[in-house]
């Protein structure tokens, strides 16, 4: 087992330092060959450790290996240790498997991109950091992958580094990151100084002791992690910096920005929710920011017009959903729809590349239409993303969605199921919006309709992923029963103390009559917007102005950060270098050697070399003593 | 046994004179004369880093009087009895890899320093000159002796950036000199009081680091002796608001002086605190922690956000380097294990990752003759190897985890919380502004387009410069993925250290309360 798990861990890293180092002598066959294999050889030992792990009792699927010790000083002692539990592995099939499909995609993707052999060394590190995140045993060595996922998507957004705009956007990414990050770094240094340890096995055993429920230090501890969670995961109000990350090359949205990386906090929830059950205060903070978050950014989604953007949205919308699932308790409910997103948005981000690829980068979706006659294979695996992501059955989308929306019924928080509902149905209106103008709606001008005629199906290297991906988003919910029988022995507690079941609740059919009535809703609603042309979604957007340009101009977020922390921050910094270092400080110093120097120019008169002038001062100077002595 | 610590003081010291003896036309002779040298003196560090064993405990004064302070390869002789003033070093985890750090840069200044055409001669013995003068900083235990060493460091620093600097060379060496000889005058005057107070109590004249130890010193005059050495010390360190000579040596100082400015010359000032004015006075070490952690706060966040300001890429560093060591003071005077070992880890690593940005910057300015940001853009494109490394030393120093910084600076943040939460939450926002104005850097010089006509004929990294950068980063690498074998060497005389301040400051309280 520890072989299999370090190597498992190591084998992306060892590709991605081959192909720094020695990727010119491998050509780009070389190092396609070396990226996906390693990323292939990484699921197949996922797989391998995973089904030995079901050889094992339900309760002793938990395995620690410790490479070596990583910090020591004193009290203060941090391993470099892997655990290999349900969670852990879950995490792992999904980032290897769902990243070696992206592995082969990009490899078509950026054929022609002269970065290429950067691109797979970045992307390959970025999976070794994956790993490192969801397989570390400890707080600290979680926090190393933490940062390096950061650090590969900061690359990877500025993969294009020449265009200003991707820069910006990379570094925007990591600053904000790192606010997030500040919340978390806190967290963990709270919890070493409550638990004297950081290994999680520890913490976790402890803290029903430790930690008094709703006490003051679970509520900081728990709050301050999910800080963390909000930066990573994209939540409010740290989500800014998805949006932009939209500038990377498309496959790295899909693999980072949307089925793993952002999916982090969420792991990081799941992976503490013993902390956060004993900090019901910390929770219900969780399910409110995600709810929040998931309605908000699904109501910007509904009128933004770039393809990508819309999905990055409609992501931060999702990831809502996730942590709206890991505040109610409903840990492996959140988590199997984390496992769906990873299949639906993937597998809808890679059919945009797709799109992208045969429209010259085109962006924007009122330039598009009709593309399902010219691109089928891209039109209908999106199709079944798009109507996963919308909830009908039986694509997989439907049964993750549906158990986080029942699990906040019965959570008894009808606000918190309403606020999911109309998620729901937002989400339908804006991915059909999304979808009938790509494929399916008439191109708009007939400058359009010809580049649309000129479109061609993208490789089937790109295609075969695509496939692949549409497979495991349609069939994906059936997965769930035996994925959260899987991973009911991480979260035993949480059983025993939430009160969540579904048979105190209402009937199952009218928990899945709801949704599906909002789905159907939002479809319909776009049918006849952009199908059928039955309403008019310009005149619509006149008629409803105010609220049309608040959610067009995101509800002007950015600008507000601009104007209330990025300028203020920027205007002290000018204040400090300018006013008070350069002017003040130093020019206190150069003063006071200013004032010698005059002192010195003075004094130098005395030193004249006429004796009189000394004799009359020595003269002076007796007078004084002796004036002195008789005074005193 | 060997005294190992005078051969590696005197190495570059003998170097120096003979390459005194070299004509100074045969510049090539003198260069890998020098290399050679600094070499030979990075070897006997790090045999002194083989020797020093951790697992046995450490080796007590032997030679000069019995003391609880532990020092390795201690060497102890009368050198002017008639003042009490001895010839006497020894090493320890504080100290060792301070040392080793000043042996490498050295060696690296030198290969930095291939380029310079002016008075190579004179170039090459004052940098040997200074590491003698350095690596004596950090094994003296003789005040005087130390006091030496420590104004042996500060000539050859002021001709360096005074002879071979840029355009305010004069201004800029001037106002160093001026500026750390003020301080250095007050801890002088310090001395000799330590001194005469020996004599008044012992009845004999002293200037050894455990004799003093062992004086009885009233609070009053500790407050003012910690005061004299510390200024001295925080001019060097730089601490706000004590900082403005440094941007200004730093930028017109040649690479290899601004590597070894910033990369030990620093540390002097930080280490003279925890060797001296910390062990010497405890009772006022303890009682200024809080005047030194907020001075040490204000730094990290004013220096992060001033550097963030600069448009010159030199200054830049330099402030940062302020902030960096704003870090370093805030772990060594929360007085705890963790803050004060990752204080010194702290040291080595800025001396590592800032001493690259230097190289960097310095590289580039010997490729374009400008040190402006906004010259710059899109180096990726023209100098992958280059931009690589800057990249790579510029997440070092952010503290991104898995290299060096991170381990230093968590350390202190753990030290830090132990100690009073709130200001580890202050100075893990310095975290936060190191990424904005790093990544800026890195944004505005290596990212971006390729658009300055100038730019686009930079050559990368020659096979000698990437030798330079790559031992640096294997370093950054090494120890943030390992650095067991640095915190278990230091761990030992950290707490040493720290139980000799605690114990005596209790003393003396005591003895003061009892009379």
């Amino acid at each position: 087992m520890f072989d299999t798990v370090w190597l498992l861990l190591l084998t992306p890293l060892g590709g991605s330092l081959i192909i720094g180092t020695l990727g010119h002598r491998l050509g780009r066959r070389g190092i396609a060959l070396l990226a996906c294999g390693v990323v292939g050889l990484a699921f197949t030992l996922a797989a391998v450790g995973t089904l030995e792990l079901l050889k094992l009792a339900a309760e002793e699927r938990s395995l620690e290996s410790t490479l070596y010790s990583w910090i020591a000083l004193g009290d203060f002692r941090v391993s470099a240790s892997l655990l290999w539990d349900p969670l852990s592995s879950t995490m792992s099939l999904v980032v290897t498997g769902v990243g070696f499909l992206i592995h082969l995609y990009s490899v078509g993707y950026m054929a022609e991109d002269p970065g290429f052999r950067r691109y797979f060394a970045y992307l390959n590190l970025f999976i070794f950091s994956m790993l490192l995140l969801v397989l570390a045993d400890n707080f600290l060595l979680l926090y190393v992958g933490w940062e390096l996922v950061g650090l590969c998507s900061y690359l990877l957004i500025g993969f294009w580094y020449q265009r200003r705009e991707a820069a910006l956007a990379g570094m925007k990414a990591f600053v904000v990151n790192r606010i997030g990050d500040f919340g978390f770094a806190l967290g963990v240094l709270t919890i070493f100084l409550t638990f004297g340890t950081l290994r999680y096995a520890e913490v976790f055993a402890a803290a029903p002791q430790l930690l008094a429920m709703g006490s003051a230090t679970a509520t900081a501890i728990a709050l301050l992690l999910f800080v963390g969670a909000i930066g990573k995961s994209a939540q409010l109000p740290l989500y800014v910096w998805l949006p932009d990350a939209m500038e990377g090359p498309t496959p790295v949205s899909a693999l980072i920005h949307a089925a793993t990386m952002v999916t982090a906090g969420v792991y990081l929830v799941a992976r503490t929710h013993v902390l956060f059950e004993l900090a019901p205060l910390a929770a219900a903070t969780v399910a409110l920011i995600g709810v929040l978050t998931a309605l908000y950014a699904a109501s910007i989604a509904t009128v933004q017009d770039d393809i990508k953007r819309v999905l990055a949205y409609s992501t931060i919308s999702q990831l809502g959903y996730m942590f709206l699932a890991m505040g109610i308790g409903a840990y492996a409910a959140g988590l199997f729809h984390l496992v769906t997103h990873a299949f639906f948005k993937a597998l809808m981000f890679l059919g945009v590349g797709s799109v992208m690829h045969a429209l010259a980068n085109e962006l924007n979706i009122q330039r598009m239409g009709g593309l399902a006659r010219r691109l089928p294979i891209t039109s209908l695996t999106f199709a079944a993303g798009w109507l996963s992501i919308a909830g009908l059955p039986p694509f997989s989308g439907f049964f993750s969605k549906d158990e986080i929306l029942a699990a906040a019924f019965s959570s008894g928080h009808m606000l918190l199921w309403a606020m999911g509902m109309a998620t729901a149905a937002l989400t339908a209106f804006y991915m059909s919006r999304h979808f009938f103008l790509v494929f399916l709606a008439r191109p708009r001008t007939s400058r359009d309709a010809r580049r649309v005629e000129h479109a061609h199906e993208s490789p089937a290297l790109m295609t075969g992923p695509l496939i692949a991906l549409a497979v495991l988003a349609t069939l994906g919910g059936w997965l769930g029963s035996s994925l959260e029988s899987y991973l009911e022995p991480v979260f035993e507690v949480a059983e025993r103390t939430s009160s969540i079941t579904l048979t105190s609740g209402p009937s199952e059919l009218a928990l899945i009559t709801w949704p599906l009535a909002a789905a159907v809703a939002g479809i319909g609603l776009a049918w006849l917007a952009y199908l059928r042309g039955a309403i008019d979604p310009v005149r619509w957007a006149r008629r409803l102005g105010p609220i049309y340009g608040l959610l067009k101009n995101k509800y002007y977020v950015d600008e507000l950060y601009d104007a209330l922390l990025v300028r203020p921050v920027v205007g002290l910094a000018e204040l400090l270098a300018g006013v008070l270092d350069q002017g003040i400080i130093d020019g206190a110093v150069n003063g006071i050697g200013l004032v010698l120097q005059l002192g010195g120019a003075a004094l130098r008169q005395v030193q004249s070399g006429y004796v009189r002038l000394y004799a009359f001062t020595f003269f002076l100077g007796v007078v004084g003593i002796l004036v002195y002595l008789i005074v005193r | 046994m060997l005294p190992l610590l005078s051969l590696t003081i005197f190495t570059p010291l003998l170097g120096a004179i003979l390459l005194a003896l070299i004509d100074h036309r045969e510049e090539a002779a003198i260069k890998a004369g020098a290399l050679i040298i600094s070499l030979i003196t990075l070897a006997a560090a790090l045999m002194l880093l083989i020797l020093f064993d951790p697992g046995s405990p450490l080796l007590p004064f032997r030679e000069c009087v019995p003391n609880a302070a532990t020092m390795w390869f201690e060497e102890c002789y009368a050198w002017i009895p008639q003042l009490g003033i001895r010839y006497h070093l020894g090493l320890d985890g504080i100290s060792l890899f301070l040392v080793l750090l000043t042996a490498l840069l050295t060696s690296l200044g030198i290969l930095v320093s291939w380029s310079i055409t002016a008075r190579v001669k004179e170039f090459m013995i004052l940098i040997l000159v200074l590491e003698a003068g350095m690596l004596g900083v950090f094994l003296a235990l003789d005040l005087f002796l130390f006091y030496v060493f420590w104004e042996v460091t500060l000539i050859p620093m002021a001709l360096l950036v005074g002879i071979w600097g840029h355009e305010r060379r004069v201004y800029a060496a001037v106002k160093f000199f001026l500026y750390t000889m003020a301080g250095s005058v007050l801890m002088l005057l310090a001395i000799l009081a330590l001194a005469s107070l020996h004599l008044s109590q012992r009845g004999q004249l002293s200037f050894d680091l455990p004799d003093l130890q062992r004086l009885s010193i009233d609070a009053g005059t500790q407050a003012w002796l910690f005061l004299a050495f510390g200024i001295a010390f925080a001019i060097k360190v730089p601490l706000f608001p004590l900082h403005t000579w440094l941007p200004d040596a730093h930028v017109e100082a040649p690479t290899a002086g601004s590597v070894l400015l910033a990369g030990i010359l620093l540390k002097m000032g930080a280490y003279g605190f925890i060797r001296f004015a910390m062990t010497l006075f405890p009772a006022a070490a303890l009682a200024a922690v809080p005047l030194m952690v907020a001075l040490a706060l204000i730094g990290i966040l004013y220096g992060a956000l001033v550097a963030w300001r600069q448009a010159d890429a030199k200054r830049l560093v330099a402030y940062s380097s302020v902030s960096h060591l704003g870090f370093v003071m805030l772990g060594l005077f929360v007085m705890n294990a963790p803050g004060m070992a990752g204080g010194l880890l702290q040291m080595v690593n800025h001396g590592l990752s800032t001493g690259a940005l230097f190289i960097l910057v310095g590289f580039l300015y010997e490729r374009r003759h400008t040190r402006a940001i906004a010259e710059f853009g899109g180096l990726w494109k023209v100098a992958p190897k280059l931009s690589l490394a800057f990249l790579i030393v510029a997440l070092s120093s952010l503290g991104l985890p898995g290299l060096n910084g991170f381990v230093g600076e968590f350390l202190i943040l753990v030290g830090t919380f132990l100690h009073q939460p709130l200001w580890a939450a202050i100075a893990a926002t310095g975290v936060i502004l190191s990424a904005v104005y790093l990544l800026s850097i890195l944004r505005r010089m290596i990212f971006g387009a390729l658009d300055k006509p100038d730019n686009v004929g930079i050559a990368d990294l020659s096979p000698r410069e990437a030798v330079v950068l790559a031992t640096l980063i294997a370093l950054i690498v090494l120890i943030g993925v390992y650095p067991g074998p640095f915190l278990e060497r230091v761990e030992p005389s950290v707490s040493a250290l720290l139980e000799q301040v605690e114990a005596a400051a209790a003393a003396q309280t005591l003895s003061l309360t009892g009379r």
